[in-house]
């Protein structure tokens, strides 16, 4: 995209539960070709922040700005389904596949909102709806590729081992052809060479798909080495925001994760 | 020896707590007390071999989860095999579809009867079956819609005439319609608090067509509900039954066709999305409310429509053909067949069906018989009789050079219904 503005603009983001402020008064912005790490200690609110920007939760206050596909819109208040539809995907922090379908099937619901037929498309299976869905499985399958899961195309979700499940979870994400991608700990319960591999693959797809990312990462060498931007969160509020070196000399941040000894 | 010692314990206690109102039996007109030991003997082994039964079963279960899978798994696997082998499969199905074609010449006018009420109760599987099945929603109502097709038809007729294929459309759209209109203010709803409001719906309708005697007249029902008529040819009575059972099984055929394009549709796939994860479904773009109510209205339409058959059959109606019984038989039906399953849910209705029919001895214990069938369903086997499997795709890497590459096959989706149910 050749606008200059952030892809996503979000200005003093507060989300309280109950008595608790979970998030308090946070701004980020991500421009494009972007990947920017939240970090922060067990409970700091990053996976609340992703929450918030994805309207599974309505935040308390603050802005939400996307701009993606051609618009600028605001998000505040509009339903997931729709922040989906205008650019945004995401993965979650414990894997939330669809465990009873198919790995491609799985994908292709990410073509939902990409895609048009109706019941009577299914029904009738006018010309129309039989192209559409051989491009869907097209697409689908492409991604996979990118993944590095075709060889499991028709196994069913629940059957893959835990690092395959979070490539998938990815593809599936990759599917609504977002303009932004949020990851949530990718890399958890990956061993070293998988987690080399998803970094290979962040990058790849960052590259391919004019993607910015926004991640959410607890191993420091991946964040260090992938993010351009590090965003420090303490209960809730933002301690840090800049290059992964200074933030990792930052007197604060030291503290915090020292206090919490990097949780893993 | 252990399970005899924990079963011996149990009679023991059920005998002691049934005492009281099993044993003790106070005459208060002579003012004696008459012990009746022989209930205590009964109770005693009755419970004893209960408990020990359901122990031998629980632990013969256990055993099969934990130690064979595999053993299972490959019989099943070998089983599938001969299934799938083509030139098997096909004869199969074919001696099946003949057996189907000419039933009506083989069997007695009773006989084609009953199996035309196992073919409604097939359609209404098949469209429940979208409902609970496919989108995952427990809906314990679905006897509305039924009853809104058959009275839509038996009011038409009655007022104004129309036949049985000028209805079935005008009632499959009334039943879409009404499912929305009852379907907007449910679906917020979850689990087993849309199972209860559902539930409440469906009375809610069986009492309006009891009360509200001078639309439809109340307890005493419709009579005289004419049956199929083909292009204004008029059959015998045995013709009639015929040409009735025909194109009952038409539409049970209509409607797999249906429901198995559905499936395996842009739309299928997001219902079953939405039963397995509702949040993550969302995040993936799926119109969740928009999503439900499609699948809600969609079962309202063939209900609606099995509704007008069911009239058309009985000739007669009234209130008392929709109780929250129908509900729950067909919803036995999806359960034990499967849910998901087409050919799960049309060997459950065939199933439950038929085997009451034939097992008239045991009319007075069908609840019971139900009750026990569920309840040891749900316990060994709670993926129903045949469980839903997805759709492979076979692809061919073999020309896998650049970006179009991997074609699936044309085993692909047109051809789903034979072997994938
Ligand atoms: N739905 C919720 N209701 C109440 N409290 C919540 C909810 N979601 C998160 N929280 C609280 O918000 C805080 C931040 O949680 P979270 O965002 O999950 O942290 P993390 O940074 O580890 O992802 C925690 O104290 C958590 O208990
Ligand atoms: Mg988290």
């Amino acid at each position: 995209m050749a606008e200059a503005g952030p892809v996503l603009d979000v200005r003093n983001l507060t989300m309280d539960f109950g008595g608790l402020r979970a998030i308090d008064s946070v701004s980020l912005d991500i421009m494009p070709g972007e990947i920017v790490a939240l970090i922060g200690p067990n409970g700091a609110g990053k996976t609340t922040f992703f929450n918030c920007v994805t309207g599974l939760y309505t935040p308390t206050s603050g802005e939400i700005l996307l701009s993606a596909r051609g618009q600028r819109k605001r998000l505040n208040g509009l339903k997931p389904n729709h922040i989906t539809a205008l650019g945004m995907a995401r993965t979650f922090q414990n894997i939330r596949l669809f465990p009873h379908m198919t790995v491609l099937e799985n994908v292709m619901i990410g073509r939902h909102c990409r895609t048009r037929s109706s019941i009577f498309g299914a029904i009738f299976r006018p010309p129309a709806t039989r192209q559409e869905e051989a491009e869907s499985i097209e697409i689908s399958y492409g991604l996979l590729k990118e993944v590095g899961l075709t060889a499991l195309v028709d196994e069913t979700a629940n059957n893959l081992p835990y690092g395959a499940q979070r490539r998938l979870e990815i593809a599936r994400a990759m599917a609504t052809e977002p303009a932004l991608l949020l990851l949530d700990e990718p890399a958890a319960g990956m061993n070293p060479s998988e987690t080399r591999e998803l970094q290979a693959l962040i990058l790849r797809l960052r590259e391919k798909h004019d993607l910015s990312i926004l991640l959410i990462e607890h191993d420091m060498k991946l964040v260090m080495s992938l993010s351009d931007r590090v965003c420090v969160l303490e209960y809730g509020t933002q301690i840090a925001q800049s290059t992964p070196e200074e933030v990792s000399r930052d007197p604060r941040v030291i503290k915090a994760y020292l206090g919490e000894e990097a949780d893993a | 020896m252990q399970g005899l010692k924990k079963s011996l314990l149990t009679a023991v206690w059920f005998m002691f707590l049934t005492f009281p109102i099993m044993v003790i039996r106070v005459n208060t007109i002579e003012k004696t007390i008459v012990w009746r030991w022989e209930n205590l003997a009964l109770v005693g082994i009755s419970v004893f071999l209960l408990s020990y039964v359901w122990r031998f079963l629980m632990s013969r279960r256990e055993r099969g989860n934990k130690q064979n899978a595999f053993a299972t798994d490959d019989r099943a696997q070998a089983f599938r095999a001969l299934i799938e082998d083509r030139r098997i499969r096909y004869s199969l199905i074919a001696a099946f579809a003949i057996f189907v074609g000419v039933f009506p010449f083989l069997f007695s006018m009773y006989q084609v009867n009953i199996m035309i009420s196992a073919l409604i109760y097939i359609m209404l599987g098949l469209g429940l079956n979208i409902v609970v099945g496919l989108a995952g929603l427990l809906d314990l109502g679905f006897v509305a819609f039924y009853a809104v097709g058959a009275y839509a038809y038996a009011l038409l007729n009655l007022h104004f005439g129309l036949g049985f294929w000028a209805v079935l459309p005008m009632a499959a759209v009334l039943g879409a319609f009404v499912g929305i209109l009852l379907g907007f203010p449910v679906l917020r709803l979850r689990g087993d608090y849309l199972a209860i409001v559902t539930l409440g719906f469906g009375e809610i309708i069986r009492l309006v067509l009891e009360n509200w005697g001078t639309f439809t007249r109340g307890p005493s029902g419709i009579s005289n509900i004419p049956r199929p008529d083909l292009f204004g040819l008029e059959f015998g009575l045995q013709g009639r039954i015929i040409y009735m059972y025909y194109v009952v099984l038409a539409l049970v055929l209509f409607t797999i066709a249906v429901v198995t394009r559905l499936k395996y549709s842009r739309i299928g796939r997001a219902w079953m999305a939405l039963r397995e994860d509702e949040i993550a479904c969302q995040a993936m773009g799926i119109d969740k409310t928009q999503t439900k109510l499609m699948a809600f209205s969609l079962g309202a339409t063939w209900a609606a429509m099995a509704g007008v058959v069911f009239a058309a059959k009985t000739s007669f109606i009234n209130p008392a053909s929709f109780t929250f019984l129908e509900s729950a038989m067909i919803l036995s039906i999806v359960v034990l067949g499967g849910m998901g399953s087409t050919v799960g849910v049309i060997l459950g209705a065939l199933i439950l069906i038929l085997l009451p029919e034939y097992l008239r001895a045991f009319a007075e214990y069908r609840m019971i018989v139900f009750g026990a069938i569920m309840v040891l369903f749900m316990v060994f086997r709670p993926q129903g009789l045949i469980r839903d499997r997805r759709l492979k795709r076979r692809f061919h890497p073999a020309e896998s050079s650049k970006g179009a590459e991997a074609v699936p096959t044309g085993e692909g989706m047109a051809r789903g219904a034979g072997s994938h149910g």
